[in-house]
């Protein structure tokens, strides 16, 4: 329990209660640190059951329409998906399931605890919504495909790229002119791989993949392995 | 957002003809996670049932962090508008809609009091509950209230306290230090411990009542 080490900040973190350097230099270290990735999932959780013990308030009523005039006027030429009909949620984590299991990917990240089980859910959702409704381009440099959905939402599917050693890893980016956005960090290995990208991807971008230290770094330092040019559909 | 991936929008425009919106009515059945993937869709009706489900949780604590109605209504705002622009991060949260849209209001309204200065008279005062019955509707939420209200009174003090102060008070660690005194490890020490031991006390009914839909 002393000053030095970042891992018992999670809890501070959670609550909100870290600022300035203190906040940098923490969210620098859980961007490397999938353990405290989880530690603070997991305290985030417990800290905003705080949020029950309040005073129920009834904001004025504007606000509502506030907030939706505002979400409007933010995406004026989007309109509302093709899919509109309402899928019962029993239904939707049924198909979940089962495009999981097709998929693979509970092997992939089997674990006891349930608060990662239940936060692995989340992703394979996210990647489940954007597999069964994305296109694909194929990859050069090493076998794989970015799959981006109409959201912009996208997944890079790789095969088969060797295993980055421990001080290492592989880290996405997403290249759109001359602005390049890591995107995501990931250890490879044998068999396909799935990575949630953290960036949007929106057609004209590149996607692209580089060996980097572990814990990634803000731009690219190395060459090329993998990459996808995404084209407008 | 406008203006992004044209021909993205202009194949949904012509896939929408003869669509329907989806109603209130069929939003209420879903659970909170299809009513945020609807969000992410651009749906604006999925976003009016997520307020309708969370509007007045977030703005409680909104208002019990920044004593104000303008600046409370500002940050759940911000929060709402969040969810509806950052689809992709949901999964970077990895967290259960309930908990990503708190975790935006609390941090949204945290930054708000630290920058006005206004706040923080004395958040250690329980809120008093509202007088008269609460709507059936509310029953869950009361349920919720009365389990983490009983797990905050378990706590040893100093952690009640350090906890307290740091999520209704919007207190930094450094600024707790020196209000209570304290060395700096002290105050982390005590946040982790007692939101570990918050953590685990809420434990499995926690599962059942805060797990999940």
């Amino acid at each position: 329990m002393n000053d030095g080490s970042p891992h018992e900040l999670s809890a501070a973190y959670a609550l909100d209660a870290l600022d300035g350097d203190e906040l940098e230099a923490y969210e620098t270290h859980l961007a490397g640190c999938e353990r405290c990735r989880e530690e603070v999932a997991s305290f985030r959780e417990t800290a905003s059951t705080l949020a029950y013990d309040v005073d129920l308030r009834a904001p004025p009523e504007t606000l509502e329409h506030r907030i939706l005039a505002a979400a409007r006027a933010e995406r004026p030429n989007v309109v509302p998906l093709r899919q509109r009909v309402a899928i019962p949620a029993a239904a939707l984590s049924a198909a979940a399931a089962v495009a999981a299991i097709a998929l693979g990917i509970w092997a992939v990240h089997l674990s006891n605890s349930l608060d990662r089980q239940k936060s692995i859910r989340k992703d394979q959702k996210a990647l489940i919504d954007i597999l069964s409704d994305c296109s694909k381009t194929p990859t050069s440099g090493s076998s794989g495909a970015v799959c981006v959905a109409p959201t912009e939402k996208a997944v890079l599917i790789a095969d088969s790229l060797p295993a980055a050693s421990p001080d290492k890893t592989y880290e996405a980016w997403v290249i759109v002119g001359n602005s390049v956005q890591p995107a995501g960090l990931f250890r490879g290995g044998a068999g396909r791989k799935y990575i949630l990208l953290t960036e949007p991807v929106r057609a004209p971008a590149k996607v692209a993949v580089t060996l980097e230290k572990r814990g990634g770094v803000p731009a690219p330092t190395s060459a090329i392995l993998l990459q996808a040019q995404v084209r407008p559909s | 957002m406008s203006g992004r991936g044209e021909g993205g929008v202009i194949s949904l425009r012509g896939r929408r003809t003869g669509q329907s919106r989806t109603t209130a009515r069929e939003l209420a059945h879903l659970s909170d996670e299809a009513v945020v993937a609807l969000v992410e869709r651009s749906d604006e009706q999925a976003l009016a049932e997520l307020y309708r489900r969370f509007g007045r949780l977030a703005y409680g604590l909104a208002f019990r962090i920044l004593r104000d109605d303008a600046l409370a209504q500002d940050a759940v705002q911000e929060a709402f508008l969040g969810v509806w622009r950052a689809a992709g991060r949901f999964t970077a949260e990895r967290a259960k809609p309930s908990t990503w849209l708190l975790t935006l209001v609390h941090r949204r309204a945290v930054d708000l009091v630290r920058r006005e200065e206004r706040r923080r008279t004395e958040p250690l005062q329980p809120e008093t509950a509202p007088a008269g019955a609460e709507a059936a509707d509310e029953a869950e939420l009361a349920t919720q209230r009365q389990a983490i209200r009983e797990a905050l009174r378990r706590l040893p003090a100093e952690q009640r306290e350090a906890i307290e102060l740091a999520y209704y008070g919007g207190y930094t660690q450094s600024e707790l230090a020196e209000r209570l005194g304290q060395p700096l490890g002290t105050i982390k020490s005590r946040m982790f411990t007692g939101l570990a031991r918050l953590r685990q006390d809420l434990g499995e009914d926690a599962h059942a009542r805060f797990g999940p839909a």
